[in-house]
Formats: C-alpha cells, structure tokens, sequence
C-alpha cells in the first residue's frame, strides 16, 4: 500500500517537474526575442523546412480526412434521405473538429519529432554546448525561428488542409453515395459559417505553437547516444499529442 | 543536416519486405530454420505488458479528453438546432466505436508504441547490435519482430475497447455536468449494432498488424549514429499514423459498401 502510494507521489512529482520545466523553457522562447540575436536567415531556412517537407503530408492526411468524414455522414443521410445536408455535416465537423485535430497530430509527427530527432542530435554530439561556447544562445538561435516557423505554418497548412478535405469529401461524396458537386456545395456553401472555419484556424495555430514548443523542449532536454535520440522523439510526441487534445477541449469549452 | 532519406517507393518495398519476411517467421518451419527463428523466452509477455500497461494512462487521458470535446460539440449543435440534447447520446455512441474510437486509439498507440519500436530497433541497428545478432546465427526480424507483432494484434483491440470506455465515460460525466442529460439518458447501448462493434475492431486488429511491422521496417532501415535514428523514429510515426487513416478509409468504406 505505501509503496502504491510512494509510487504515485513520485509519479505526480515528475509530472510536475514536467510540466514547470516546459512552462520555464516557454518563458524563455518567449523572452529571447527581445535579448536580441534573433536569426533571420535560420528563421527562413525554419520556414521553409517546416512549410515544404510537410505539406504532402498534411496533404493527403486532409484528402482521406475529408473522405471519412463524408462516409460517416453519408450512413445518417442515407438513413434519413437527408442528401441536401451532407455538405453542411462534413463542413462543420471538419473544419472545427477532425481537421485540426487530424492535422496536428500528423504535424506533431513530421515535422514536430523531426525537429526533436534534429535538436537531440545537436545536443547528444555536443554540438549545443559548441554553440554556447561561441557566446551564441542555442534558445534564440535554435529554438525560436523553428517555433516561429510552426505557428506561422501551421496556420498556413490549415487552410491548404481545409481545401484538400474539401476536394476529398466531395470526390466520395459523388462516388460513394451519390451526392453531386452541386448539391453538396449548396448545403456547404449555406450552412457552414465562417465562425466554424475561423474556430478551427485559431485551434490549428495554437496546435502549431504547442508542437513548436514542446518539441524544442524534449530536445534540448535529450541525454545519452542514439537511444537517448530515440527516446526524446518518443517522449516529444507523446507529448505533443496529450497536449493537443487538452488544448482541445478547453479551446471548445470556452468558444463555442 | 539530415541523413538521406529513401523516397516513398524505397519505404514501402522495405515496409512490405519486413512484412513478408515476418509472415515467414509466424508460419511453420523445418525444425533448422525455426530455430533461428525463435524469440528470447518470455518476450511476448514482456512486450504485452510494455505495450499495453505502458500505453494505459497515455490512452485513457487522451480518449478522455476526445469524448468530452465530442460530446460538447454534439451538445452544443443539438441545443442550437434542435433544442435538446437527449439524441446526443444515442447518436454519438455508433459513431464513436465505428470510426472515432478506433481511429484515435490507432493513431495514439501509432505515435506512442510505433516511435518506441523504431527508436529500440533504430538504436539497436546504429550500435550494430543487430549485426551481433546476426552473427550469431538468429534471425534479427524474428527475434526482435515477432514478439512485438503478437503483442501489438492481442493488445491494440484490447486498448480500443478501454479507449472507447474511456471516452465514452467522459463523455457520460460531460452531457451531465454541461447539458443537464441524465446518464441513463446518454448511456443508450442499444443505438450500436454489431455491425458498428466488428467494424471498429477490425480496424483495431489492422492497426495491431500495420504499426509493428512498419516502424519496425523504419527501424531496421537506420543508418548512420543517433542522427539515423532520429531520421528512422520520424518515418515510424509518419508512416504508421498515415497507414491507420488509409485502412480507416478503406474499411470504412467497403462496410458502408457492403452494410448500407
């Protein structure tokens, strides 16, 4: 029993740690700035990097999104013979819901655990420390272009998303439940509001944020070889998905 | 800055050699060859309890989460368009353990299970482990494979189910904390055929079979110091997660093909 119970404090007390040592490194991304030694050519090497490498990735996770939301729809409005709500139906659980939700998870793993595998490398050769002996801080010269970049491009990504989902949905639904272009844009075009399309933009940006955030942390913090590599990414996107979702939900609880 | 990386056509022969290659292994074979192909004693129990306890908390809280936002944006159309929330419940309940269970448990064991084999597997092929082992005579694919393939196709349809559990409860406790619905009036099992249940778990054993075999095949693929192994624990969980929503939409759409 004491030992459930001493296991669950040393459980609570590192999740803490966690947490205070994310919040601090925070801090300090949001600090550098303004200490001066912010690296214009990094930060658009960052955007590039991050913009390019995952757009078909983002892509394609949004085609088949679109897709599985239109299906799931389409099951209720084959029952209900409802065809002229099908675009309003996939609209508003995509652009709110799946589709952030979606893309930032497959954003956490592209580019988010690149950039963790990318940082734990530099720190586990020592490369880090290289750079500190240089007099450069690897926070301002590391960390914030490639936070910058994945807000920045997650709010880019979203609306390229959003289009591909489009594109998906409306492809199945044509060919899967009869439902033509026109009528599913109508219903589309009608009922789902710009609030629907903005609530989902704002969630994307700070899902892109989060991920920039902690994936410099988890690798900053790796330690011991090509395993302590490993880990780090592990532990990066663990992570990032947990604090997607809580993000989430209080995004949604607050602004309905 | 980064190690060369195959391009998609390279990842998926590697990916689908892995796959065969442990399809062999599973099968029957002459008592020579099934000996290199053994497994450490003991690994499948050790990898069930990795991947299943390990994951347990890490899926909970997400699911958790996923089914009070679920709940909370049915809740919140229902109250607009319909003026009451008592259809939330039985609608939602089909849904979440056709497509938004499985799908979420899949990505969520893709992410934490799949960048734990290839992380393991990467590391073990940078420090030439697997050489060692392949020097001895076993089958590296096997020896490290095997276990972790049987542990994944037990525990992934298992974990589905707590998943779904798990957001199902949240999602309880929401509609009565937020729109006032009673839980017997939420909790309406009957709204979810068989149908729905068989779907989802078919999904989930696809995904028990797909995460193994290709962040394995990533790991097996590292070269090249811890920078390999970074490059290889990326492809896991870009692949593995992009694998769970293409079988999300294949099956998906042959059930609803078939079942309409």
């Amino acid at each position: 029993m004491s030992g459930l119970v001493a296991r669950l404090g040393a459980w609570t007390l590192g999740v803490c740690a966690q947490v205070g040592g994310l919040a601090l490194f925070a801090g300090a991304v949001a600090k550098a700035p303004f200490g001066g030694g912010f690296d214009t050519h990094e930060a658009w090497r960052a955007l590039y990097r991050v913009g390019v490498r995952s757009l078909p990735i983002v892509a394609v996770t949004a085609l088949f999104a679109g897709a599985i939301t239109v299906l799931q729809v389409g099951a209720y409005v084959v029952k209900l013979r409802a065809y002229e709500v099908v675009g309003w139906g996939f609209g508003f659980s995509l652009f709110r819901e799946i589709g952030p939700l979606l893309i930032g998870l497959m954003f956490s793993g592209r580019v988010g655990a690149n950039n963790t595998a990318e940082l734990a490398t530099m720190v586990v050769t020592e490369q880090v420390d290289a750079l500190r002996a240089l007099a450069i801080e690897p926070v301002a010269h590391l960390a914030v272009p490639r936070v910058l970049a994945m807000f920045t491009m997650m709010s880019a990504l979203y609306m390229v998303g959003c289009a591909c989902a489009l594109g998906g949905g409306m492809l199945t639904a044509a060919g899967l439940i009869g439902v033509d272009f026109a009528v599913f844009w109508n219903s589309f075009a009608e009922y789902v509001l710009l609030s629907d399309f903005i609530n989902g933009w704002v969630k994307c940006s700070a899902f892109g944020l989060l991920v920039g955030v902690l994936s410099c942390a988890f690798g900053f913090d790796a330690r011991g070889g090509a395993a302590g590599v490993g880990r780090a990414v592990n532990a990066c996107v663990v992570a990032s998905a947990l604090g997607i979702f809580v993000l989430d939900h209080f995004i949604t609880v607050l602004w309905r | 800055m980064s190690a060369q990386q195959p391009g998609v056509f390279a990842q998926a022969r590697q990916t689908v050699g892995v796959g065969l290659h442990l399809l062999r292994c599973v099968l029957p074979a002459p008592p020579v060859v099934a000996a290199s192909r053994a497994m450490p004693k003991g690994a499948v129990w050790q990898q069930l309890w990795a991947v299943g306890n390990g994951s347990l908390v890490f899926l909970v809280l997400t699911q958790a989460f996923l089914g009070a936002i679920f709940t909370l944006q049915a809740g919140f159309q229902a109250q607009r368009i319909l003026g009451d929330t008592s259809l939330v419940g039985p609608q939602s309940l089909p849904l979440l353990v056709r497509l938004i269970g499985p799908t979420l448990t899949g990505l969520m064991l893709a992410t934490r299970v799949g960048t734990g084999i290839a992380a393991e597997i990467g590391s073990m092929v940078v420090t030439e482990q697997v050489d060692a082992l392949r020097l001895c005579g076993a089958d590296p694919i096997a020896y490290l494979l095997k276990s972790r393939l049987w542990a994944c196709l037990v525990m992934v349809p298992l974990l589905t189910l707590v998943g779904i559990a798990a957001a199902f409860g949240a999602g309880m406790l929401t509609a009565q904390l937020v729109f006032d619905t009673p839980p017997a009036m939420y909790a309406r099992f009957e709204a979810v055929g068989l149908v729905d249940l068989l779907e989802g778990e078919l999904k989930a054993v696809l995904f028990g079979l797909a995460i193994p075999v290709i962040s394995g095949a990533a790991g097996f693929s590292a070269h090249g110091g811890s920078e390999g192994v970074g490059e290889a624990t990326t492809r896991a969980v870009v692949n593995a997660s992009l694998a769970v929503i293409v079988l999300d939409f294949t099956v998906g759409g042959l059930v609803f093909l078939v079942a309409r």
